[in-house]
């Protein structure tokens, strides 16, 4: 983590880049990054179920702020253009996109970051509600990723009859491949995941001898670093990035 | 999605969006995360016609309890109308 100091030089580049995703299909990704010759760790982030929206390039531009190389693809390219909500609402509408496609968008802007000359290597990967599944999902299945944090994912844990096409296998099951330590931050009074669904999701990370971190808030439920919704609880947003921060420090430092 | 509760239906009608009306072919209806209003999970309508794209859409984002209430006056207002012989179809 970068701890800047009043009379450091600061700079930013963010922008809408175009990069490979599942299927070798051409997506978009609003790409941030520090100014300055690295090399600088990278991260993925996964967008939430409400779109590919605001937050997410404040998040996006948030990593690239503590020094990392930050990005964030476009999951519901396929879906069309138009105002981020209105996407979200038909990707919703069709009940998301499918996992197969997901973890091949992340694992592409995986590679999209360590393909720079100013990468340092090691790419973690973030994401909130769907995205949190997404991101563990993608560190289950595909080699490369150094540190995962799922925030509030919903469905790591699924009951048979929530299985679909789209959504063939719960991400639980591949909890014995999970290839990097996994940072997991949850609400009590959520119910997507539910306390009893994150302490299933523990005993099984715990059984397979799995690194990781749970932290479990009061008071908070879905979504509670979200300052524009009803959901945001400050205290637990607050330590919440503390602690991405310093997970992706301390598992990101370059070689 | 969260919860990844949708169905899709085909309708006949018009719906006003932010560029006016238009025509509506599709309904879809979810309990999912709202975009605006302050709920979890509330049972969402969006009115939209997709050959006109993602933005020709009118959405309605209720409670459960609302949209119980809502489902209940829609079929009570159609019986009434069906008694009095106004309901064509």
């Amino acid at each position: 983590m970068v701890e800047y100091q009043t009379n450091m030089y600061e700079g930013m580049l963010a922008e809408t880049v175009m990069m490979q995703g599942a299927g070798g299909d051409t997506i978009n990704a609003y790409f941030a990054r520090p100014l300055g010759p690295g090399p600088f760790p990278g991260v993925v982030l996964a967008h939430h179920a409400p779109g590919w929206d605001e937050w997410y390039r404040e998040a996006t531009r948030k990593f690239a702020h503590h020094g990392y190389l930050a990005i964030s693809p476009n999951l519901y390219f396929r879906e069309g253009h138009g105002a981020p909500e209105d996407v979200a609402a038909k990707a919703r509408a069709v009940r998301g996109v499918p996992d197969d496609q997901a973890v091949g968008d992340l694992e592409g802007a995986m590679r999209f970051l360590r393909s720079l000359p100013i990468s340092n290597g090691k790419i973690g990967a973030f994401g909130t509600c769907s995205g949190g599944r997404h991101v563990y999902l993608a560190a289950c299945r595909v080699q490369g990723f150094d540190a995962v944090a799922d925030l509030w994912g919903g469905r790591v844990v699924m009951a048979p009859p929530e299985i679909t096409d789209k959504q063939p296998v719960a991400p639980i099951e591949y909890t014995k491949d999970l290839s990097c330590p996994l940072l997991g931050l949850f609400g009590e009074e959520d119910r997507s995941p539910s306390p009893e669904q994150v302490a299933q999701h523990e005993q099984e990370l715990k059984r397979l001898g799995k690194s990781y971190e749970f932290h479990m808030y009061p008071n908070a439920g879905h979504g509670f670093f979200y300052y524009d919704r009803a959901a945001y609880r400050q205290e637990a947003a607050v330590d919440g990035w503390q602690r991405a921060l310093a997970f992706f420090a301390k598992h990101l430092a370059g070689a | 999605m969260c919860t990844m509760i949708a169905e899709q239906i085909q309708i006949e009608g018009s719906g006003k969006g932010a560029s006016g009306w238009f025509t509506l072919r599709q309904a879809n209806v979810s309990y999912d995360h709202p975009f605006n209003a302050p709920l979890e999970h509330a049972l969402n309508l969006d009115f939209v016609n997709e050959a006109q794209g993602v933005g020709a859409r009118v959405a309605v984002e209720i409670s459960a309890q609302s949209a119980r209430t809502l489902a209940e006056t829609i079929l009570a207002v159609l019986a009434e109308a069906e008694a009095g012989g106004f309901v064509e179809d």
